[in-house]
């Protein structure tokens, strides 16, 4: 029975149907095995009861034989920072900490009408600004690769890494993250599952708690590429509530299956700046190994330049925290959160209530963002790291015209120990970790991690692929050809 | 209500106390859109909602809420844009105006920064004071850009705690900024007289100044002659037209003595306290505000189609076709298919009520002579109006009885003081009847028998013997009395201008 919760959705969604499993049952194998890895630490809030209602109502839905969608009573979870109606949002800070919404965010009200299940909000750093899950007022999620007592475990990768720790270990098909420099592709790539970012707008982003609002995407992490797509096809297209939203109307993606798939002809691109000084020996054989395994297979691989990209991150960083600063400006203790027991004046409610609200990442972004928006300051900061993003955007306009898809290492090594990660500063960690994987975001392309490998470590090694915009079709089509052939170990689950 | 405003502004009004000053006035204007509903949110805007009632969570600032432009208001500015001549920025953006103040939950208020909306228009008006002997002059005013925005919400401050009521956050704005063209408080009325009128006309704005609908904040600085703008200070948030007229005389005035006195003008904010009728500084704005200006990300560019651009969130053209006949132009067609003066045809496009009583009277086709219509609504009317402290939108139903007094006034029926009394009458709050029954059951036909006439003349003569006596040796002034006299005789019926004539000759035999 407990293999059922390692199957694909498809798998499950039969099975269900048929009358073979219950939802029921699903469901309290699915909370089992959440409080089973409770010491991995990949929950902030378990939605026990929710689960019991949602599988309540998907079990009659079944009875009739008229299930909303294949992920109906399928357990999913959902990252702490997107507002779910009545359930806690706390975006791992003291500032959210009591923070319930009254309202839902839109990815999670879609999954709600296809009759998904919830087990649980997950673990984050503080409003997602991290790469490792380690900056939390929960503590830190623990990697279950590599796994060891004490502080001598590995990190799960961030900031979306209580959802890659829930999918990985079984505690739930597919998981929400939010995507700003990685923060989906980053833990999916050190737990050993398929991280993705959409399309800038492709997914609605109403209801995520923003940490930079040009660059956030809902994203998706499940086990396999297929379950991915199933995931999407609820997420996507037009939301009212968006004004960034995309307004074409959204096809529902359908894979063939990967046997009948061809990739002869197809032209890949390997971006020579990704080879970058920190990057793994390790990595970089993977890396080689796919591309000749994709030139074997028929596709044209050849190296590209995109000559930018070393200035991505240095532009990200200050567009990042200038967003941040502004973003951040409403937790002031007033209308909702946190509020410090202060009465001598409102300027010192503010500033008390932000001091004991906020970590020293956040802080220290608001002050770093609030200096370079300094009307002394805009050109020279802001206003040119626009102008940088402009110049990143126009690589991937050019390199378009060469190749159809990018294949990129997605992280620089496997999962650091939590040890030596924490020896290093916020902006040292976000600097080498979202190196591969904030671009994308910069220029609002979609892209996947999927994993390959398992290090020498033992740990699982991803690589990423990187598409034009609303090319989500072919590059998943891409992914599923490559996962089929790799045939990832999975993380079988035993504790 | 407008022309109530006219007479008391002019009055309190004084020239420059020094010729060698020259006083420069810029204006901004916030004008709240007509709408149901919020800039970027469905919440209400009604009024007088109780507190916290027309609160969405966009409002209230709820992490992961987004703003929704709402399409009407972006209709509303560009029809303002337009009918102030200004031009249109096929894209436009908004940016985020960061400070920090209870009652703007997000920590920044959403506007238009580096784009707005419209920009270089122009407004065109006259500058007149009922009641004075200046002869109305024409003044044209530049605008600098016209952008919309959010407004905030309001602090409620008590002894010892503070309360929000955020029924306003979000309340959508147009923010009107005008060239410092201007020079005296008398035309920054005028100006913001004819910008209510255009915006009532267009209905973009309520202009309801006492529910905070139009807000005024006035730049003052003085200069001598040839000489560079000199520091100015800023009013802020002056709550009627009369108090924006008072409050720049009286700031010039106080710029003029600080200078004379050899002092400097502090670069400041101050606001009017119209009960003490004078400026103060405000004291929280002593540090100078960086406001870390950002554009706003959740919104992407504002079109508006236009031209051959026909892809937009609005399209300007279709707008354009929708604007009305505006004051200017009905001020030129009183004048010329009603034969007004100009003077007449400002004060009647000043007030719209009085405008629409005007133009239902003329569309019965009782009255032949417009002029005497005109007049007879603007004199006898309005101070009536006045003196029963009435508005003219509380009387507009009054036109038809008004057109019938006119009509008889003209045919000679009654004369001008039964026509003042017969308008006190249909005025009265229980009057049943019109006009014309009023003239038959009381007898107030105006007596125009010559014979009639002479001879009340040759009474008044027989018993006014030492004023007459005094007419004759000279003093021509007591004519008046005597023809006082013999109103009274007629009972006031009688037809004044032939007495006159009958009168004249009779003594003068």
């Amino acid at each position: 029975m407990d293999k059922l919760l390692n199957t694909n959705i498809k798998t499950v969604s039969r099975l269900l149907l048929d009358g073979a499993v219950k939802t029921k049952d699903l469901t309290e194998l699915a909370l089992n095995r959440v409080s089973e890895i409770h010491k991995l630490n990949a929950f902030i809030t378990l939605t026990q009861n929710e689960a019991q209602i949602q599988c309540g109502q998907s079990q009659e839905r079944y009875k009739t034989q008229k299930p909303l969608s294949e992920l109906d009573g399928v357990p999913i979870a959902i990252k702490d920072n997107f507002c779910t109606e009545n359930i806690k949002t706390t975006c791992a800070s003291k500032m959210l900490e009591n923070f319930t919404p009254t309202y839902n965010a839109t990815v999670y009200q879609r999954l709600l009408d296809a009759g998904a299940v919830l087990v649980g909000k997950t673990n984050l750093d503080q409003f997602a600004m991290g790469s490792g899950t380690i900056d939390s007022i929960f503590g830190p999620t623990k990697n279950v690769w590599g796994y060891s007592e004490g502080d001598n475990f590995r990190i799960s990768g961030g900031s979306s890494g209580g959802s890659a720790v829930a999918v990985a270990t079984g505690a739930c098909y597919a998981a929400l993250g939010s995507d700003t420099g990685g923060s989906t592709r980053n833990p999916a790539s050190y737990c050993g599952v398929v991280g993705l970012k959409p399309t800038y707008g492709l997914v609605s982003r109403s209801g995520l708690i923003p940490l930079v609002n040009s660059m956030d995407v809902p994203g998706i992490l499940a086990r396999t590429v297929d379950d991915t797509v199933s995931v999407l096809n609820v997420l996507a297209g037009f939301d009212p509530k968006d004004s960034t939203s995309l307004t074409k109307p959204y096809k529902k993606i359908r894979l063939p299956p990967a046997g009948k798939m061809s990739i002869k002809g197809l032209k890949v691109g390997i971006p020579i700046e990704y080879n970058c000084e920190q990057l793994s020996e390790e990595v970089c054989d993977v890396w080689n190994e796919i591309a000749i395994l994709l030139k074997n297979e028929g596709a044209i691989v050849k190296q590209v330049s995109m000559p930018n990209t070393e200035y991505s991150i240095v532009c990200y960083s200050i567009l990042n925290q200038c967003e941040v600063a502004s973003n951040m400006a409403r937790y002031d203790g007033i209308e909702y959160g946190f509020r410090a027991d202060e009465h001598y004046s409102t300027e010192k409610l503010y500033a008390t209530t932000r001091r004991l609200g906020f970590n020293d990442v956040v802080k220290n972004r608001i002050l770093t963002g609030n200096y370079f928006l300094l009307s002394r300051n805009y050109t020279k900061y802001f206003e040119q790291a626009l102008k940088v993003r402009r110049l990143i955007l126009n690589d991937f306009d050019n390199v378009w015209d060469d190749v159809t898809i990018l294949l990129t290492p997605t992280t620089l090594t496997d999962a650091p120990l939590y040890r030596d990660f924490v020896s290093k500063t916020n902006r040292d960690q976000c600097a080498a970790q979202d190196f591969c994987t904030q671009p994308a975001n910069m220029a609002g392309v979609p892209a996947v991690s999927i994993p390959i490998k398992l290090s020498k470590n033992g740990l699982p090694l991803g690589l990423q692929l990187i598409g034009k915009n609303l090319s989500e079709p072919l590059l998943l089509a891409v992914a599923k050809y490559i996962e089929n052939i790799v045939k990832f170990p999975h993380f079988s689950y035993k504790m | 209500m407008l022309s109530l405003m006219y007479n008391h502004i002019t009055r309190k009004l004084s020239a420059l106390p020094s010729h060698s000053w020259q006083s420069v006035i810029g204006l901004e204007v916030h004008a709240q859109i007509n709408s149901k509903s919020k800039l970027f949110s469905g919440a209400d805007t009604s009024f007088s909602s109780p507190v916290n009632d027309n609160v969405s969570l966009f409002d209230c600032s709820i992490p992961g809420t987004l703003p929704v432009l709402n399409k009407k208001c972006v209709e509303s500015g560009v029809l303002t844009a337009l009918a102030l001549n200004c031009r249109i920025n096929p894209v436009s953006c908004f940016d985020r105006k960061h400070y920090f103040y209870a009652d703007l939950p997000a920590g920044y208020q959403i506007t238009q920064q580096r784009f707005p909306l419209a920009v270089d228009g122009k407004l065109d008006f006259q500058v007149f004071s009922h009641g004075t002997n200046k002869l109305p002059n024409a003044v044209q005013v530049r605008i600098k850009q016209l952008q919309l925005e959010q407004d905030s919400g309001k602090s409620l401050h008590d002894s010892d705690r503070s309360l929000v009521d955020l029924n306003r956050a979000g309340a959508p704005l147009m923010e009107l900024v005008f060239e410092p063209d201007l020079t005296n408080g008398d035309e920054a009325a005028a100006m913001l007289k004819e910008l209510v009128a255009i915006l009532s006309r267009i209905d973009t704005c309520s202009c309801k100044m006492e529910e905070g609908a139009l807000r005024v904040d006035a730049n003052i600085s003085i200069r001598r002659e040839n000489e560079p703008l000199g520091t100015r200070t800023e009013i802020k948030n002056i709550g009627s037209i009369r108090g924006v007229a008072g409050a720049i005389e009286y700031e010039i005035k106080r710029q003029v003595a600080v200078r004379e006195a050899g002092g400097e003008v502090v670069n400041e904010t101050r606001s009017w306290d119209s009960v003490a009728r004078r400026t103060v500084p405000m004291r929280d704005k002593e540090v100078q505000q960086d406001y870390r200006y950002m554009p706003e990300p959740n919104l992407p560019p504002l079109h508006v189609a236009m031209g051959p651009i026909q892809t937009g969130s609005v399209n300007a053209d279709e707008l354009q076709r929708l604007i009305p006949e505006l004051p200017e132009e009905t001020r030129h067609r009183l004048r010329v298919e009603k034969g007004l003066n100009l003077e007449q045809s400002i004060i009647l496009v000043n007030d719209d009520s009085l405008l629409k009583i005007f133009q239902r009277i003329v569309g019965c086709g009782q009255v032949e002579n417009k002029k005497l219509l005109a007049n007879f609504l603007i004199n006898d009317f309005i101070t009536l109006l006045n003196k029963i402290e009435k508005d003219t939108c509380e009387v507009e139903e009054s036109a038809e009885y008004l057109g019938e007094i006119v009509e008889l006034l003209e045919k000679g029926h009654i004369n001008r003081t039964t026509a003042k009394f017969l308008l006190e009458e249909i005025l009265s709050e229980n009057n049943k009847h019109s006009p014309m029954e009023i003239v038959r059951k009381k007898d107030l036909i105006q007596i125009t028998d010559e014979k009639e006439l002479t001879a009340f003349c040759e009474k008044v003569i027989l018993e006014n013997e030492k004023v007459v006596q005094a007419y004759k040796s000279g003093k021509t002034k007591v004519f008046k009395a005597l023809l006082g006299s013999v109103a009274k005789l007629s009972k006031n019926k009688a037809d004044m201008a032939k007495c006159t004539v009958i009168l004249k000759r009779l003594l003068d035999e």
